[in-house]
């Protein structure tokens, strides 16, 4: 999951369109990414492209874009029967360029992509984020965000 | 989790008070809309007072309103007023803690704290507001018309 770092005063709403990615938006998604997380991951995005990117009409890559360049991103698809969960809507990763953040960018990809788990037939939409991310987290809430019926478990492994 | 009554007056002041942070609103007035003791409710301001997140207006029609940003301000800012969330540091040692069965429970008590933490933490005064907003009709009704007048301010 990408983190948004820091946010300032709320700016105007920026005019974007938000559309499914496309193999030339790759470079600006990773760099996206490493200015948000601080790591450059260029495979592993290369690789995630190609699974969420593709035609399949369960899986989600879209990317916020004005004046033919990409300010921001989402990536999720509709997943069932894992976890024994029925069909949902899953937010794997979110990134907003700093330069435009708090201008409502990350909350149009999160509308438009819950838009797409709906039309696919998803009645939750879920993501999951590390507990010190306050800041991600706080985004997710104010969108109405809760928390959801899976707890996330897990135990070092000793060599 | 239940939280100290002082913790819950603050939390609701706080709520009423950034509902409509253009307005001023008597301690007398708010003590009223939620039945509690207006002494009580008036320690609590002086103590949000002095942190920051409320001020107090003088003269004729004075009280006091919100300060600060509601989509800043989380519920753990406020609560950590008054009480302590998770492990306090400073808290003297309970019987027993340091055997196997006291170290093995507070890990279990840990993991709780930390998940409240995380909680209260991300939740705003604007994200609160915005559920309040959200309640279904009969909710608010129950609630002697709170949701309207959030339903104002968070919407």
């Amino acid at each position: 999951m990408s983190h948004r770092k820091t946010q300032t005063a709320v700016e105007a709403p920026l005019a974007v369109r938000i559309r499914s990615a496309r193999a030339g938006d790759l470079a600006a998604v990773i760099a996206i990414d490493a200015e948000n997380t601080g790591v450059a991951k260029a495979s592993y995005w290369k690789e995630r492209f190609e699974w969420y990117a593709g035609q399949k009409p369960d899986r989600f890559f879209l990317v916020a874009e004005r004046d033919q360049a990409i300010l921001g991103f989402i990536v999720g698809e509709v997943r069932a029967w894992e976890f024994g969960s029925p069909p949902s809507g899953w937010i794997f990763a979110i990134g907003v360029a700093e330069a435009d953040r708090v201008r409502g960018l990350g909350t149009m990809l999160f509308e438009e992509i819950c838009d797409e788990f709906r039309k696919a037939g998803a009645p939750y939409v879920r993501t999951m984020l590390a507990k010190d991310d306050h800041l991600l987290m706080s985004f997710f809430r104010s969108l109405g965000m809760m928390a959801g019926p899976f707890i996330q478990l897990e135990k070092r492994l000793e060599r | 989790m239940k939280l100290q009554v002082a913790t819950r007056l603050a939390l609701y002041a706080v709520l009423e008070l950034a509902a409509d942070p253009g307005k001023q609103f008597a301690a007398a007035e708010i003590a009223e809309r939620f039945s509690i003791s207006v002494n009580h409710l008036s320690k609590v301001l002086r103590t949000l007072g002095r942190a920051g997140y409320v001020e107090a207006v003088r003269g004729s029609g004075g009280g006091y309103r919100f300060r600060g940003n509601a989509k800043r301000v989380t519920l753990l800012d406020l609560i950590q007023l008054f009480e302590d969330v998770g492990p306090n540091e400073h808290a003297a040692e309970e019987p027993g803690e340091s055997s196997a069965e006291g170290r093995a429970l507070r890990r279990v008590l840990d993991e709780i704290d930390d998940i409240a933490r995380a909680t209260l933490s991300s939740i705003t005064l604007a994200t609160l507001l915005k559920l309040m907003a959200d309640l279904p009709r009969a909710a608010q009704e129950a609630l002697g018309g709170r949701g309207r007048r959030a339903s104002r301010a968070g919407g």
